[in-house]
């Protein structure tokens, strides 16, 4: 009980709320690399993506890349790059990048690839070129399924930016990392929350966003859609443990 | 090389340790988690209200969890059974929705054949349900795998011991060929896991390939490769790969 007492005077204590290492530092450096490891990835891995799940070329290629990638461990994977590339933000960059990609490519290759056929033969019927074929019938339609691939690589970025501080960078996972150190459990306990919370609070804005961004027609459809909504929801962090990553 | 075969000793003790991490909650997951899907298959709040823990759980960071979990449970930091406990969150939360899939896909009017054939609830479900539901539980349990013995090297930054300490070593050593030793030793885990669960699955479903006749790779993985059969892991094709592709 103690213990939880003293988390929360920790958390509650405002000297922990200013300068470098306050809070408030540490929770935007964490959303800073994350959102520079999602923006790299995205990069890379959306255009993939599309061109994969549109021609359905390369398929057997990317599944097999993007499966040994996934066994790879992250720690390991942030180590080689800190030991090879030397200290500094982007090492530690890149082999989170190359551990984003991924769940991106195969969410947004699976959102492409589940748009009915008769759909898209229905769009080339009418006359569309590919280009619209695949930003006005395929993307807008399949973002529902890849919405799953961009909540589970999300998740995983927030939860592996943690592990950078070992390196040692910022981001929330300091307090783990300097908790262990000076066996100064509270500050641990209060990161550990801060982080957790962190998750939580952007899944549920994500869930936010994908409500608003969905097309009505695909949650209104029949009792299929619904279920497959609901299924959605759960698919997102069911990758996130798969990457494995999310240390 | 060189630094393998003088540490071998070592590198194989870890990876004991680390195996033992990873497969005891992969073990334990499973015997919570098909009770739990078949209650909540039958009710439809319990159902919610498992879909929501799980995912809830599921976006909590490892390492958090591995440091949160000790103040719950009264165990010291270091101890191993955090991780075995925080794995075992993880593994429930992904096996409860691919065992709810997998006994979904089984077909009702087998079932109801069984009924039929008169027998008993208990049976049924050991004799008919459970056995046919075993290539999608197989597609869950490989997830699950590769996940489990990646996730217990972070547990290495705490000091619990397994292959992960090979990194945290070779960190503070600069040393790059004991990272590089523990990446492979890592991957060849995962897919030793993975080589060992296709096996046991093929072993468990005979009929599989005797339906499947000329195409021998209808397995699990082609069924889950289709779209239709699993909404709840839509890229579980690309997801449960690591085996095929090693």
């Amino acid at each position: 009980m103690n213990i939880f007492a003293e988390t929360i005077a920790w958390l509650a204590d405002p000297k922990h709320w200013t300068g470098t290492g306050g809070i408030p530092t540490r929770l935007l450096e964490h959303l800073q690399y994350s959102g520079l490891v999602l923006l790299i990835a995205a990069v890379i891995a959306v255009p993939v993506g599309l061109f994969i799940g549109h021609t359905g070329r390369g398929r057997v290629v990317a599944v097999a890349v993007a499966g040994a990638l996934r066994a790879l461990p992250t720690l390991g994977l942030l180590v080689l790059f800190a030991l090879l590339a030397g200290s500094g933000l982007m090492p530690p960059v890149w082999a989170l990048v190359i551990l984003t990609v991924p769940p991106l490519l195969a969410g947004t290759y699976a959102g492409i690839s589940s748009v009915d056929a008769n759909v898209v033969d229905a769009a080339r019927a009418v006359g569309m070129t590919e280009l619209q074929i695949l930003f006005r019938v395929e993307l807008p339609n399949g973002l529902q399924v890849m919405f799953g691939g961009i909540r589970t690589a999300v998740l995983q970025v927030i939860a592996t930016v943690s592990v950078v501080a070992y390196l040692p960078l910022g981001g929330l996972g300091r307090y783990l990392f300097d908790g262990l150190v000076l066996q100064d459990f509270p500050r641990m306990l209060g990161g550990s929350l801060l982080i957790a919370g962190l998750a939580i609070v952007v899944d549920l804005i994500l869930a936010a966003v994908q409500r608003m961004v969905l097309s009505p027609g695909l949650t209104l459809d029949s009792r299929g859609s619904h279920k497959a909504a609901e299924d959605l929801t759960a698919a997102a962090p069911a990758g996130a443990a798969v990457q494995g990553g999310t240390p | 090389m060189e630094w393998f075969l003088a540490n071998s000793g070592m590198v194989l003790g870890l990876a004991g340790q680390h195996l033992v991490l990873a497969i005891v909650p992969m073990v334990l997951g499973l015997l919570i988690s098909i009770p739990l899907a078949q209650l909540a298959r039958r009710n439809s709040t319990l159902r919610s209200v498992v879909a929501t823990a799980t995912s809830l759980l599921y976006t909590i960071p490892s390492l958090a969890l591995f440091i949160i979990l000790p103040t719950i449970l009264g165990t010291r930091i270091l101890d191993p059974l955090n991780v075995v406990v925080a794995l075992t969150i993880y593994a429930v939360a992904l096996l409860v929705r691919a065992a709810m899939d997998a006994f979904d896909s089984v077909d009702d009017d087998l079932r109801n054949a069984a009924v039929a054939m008169g027998f008993k609830p208990m049976a049924r479900f050991f004799q008919v349900d459970l056995p046919l539901s075993l290539p999608v539980m197989f597609a869950g349990l490989r997830v699950v795998s590769v996940s489990n013995i990646s996730l217990v090297s972070v547990a290495a930054l705490l000091g619990v011991g397994n292959l992960g300490f090979l990194f945290t070593d070779g960190l503070q050593r600069t040393f790059i060929t004991e990272v590089v030793v523990g990446i492979l030793a890592i991957l060849v885990l995962a897919l030793l896991m993975d080589a060992v669960l296709v096996v046991l699955e093929r072993l468990l479903t005979p009929w599989t390939r005797a339906a499947g006749g000329k195409s021998s790779g209808a397995d699990a993985t082609t069924l889950i490769t289709e779209p239709k059969s699993g909404p709840g892991l839509p890229h579980a094709g690309l997801r449960t790969d690591p085996g095929a592709s090693g």
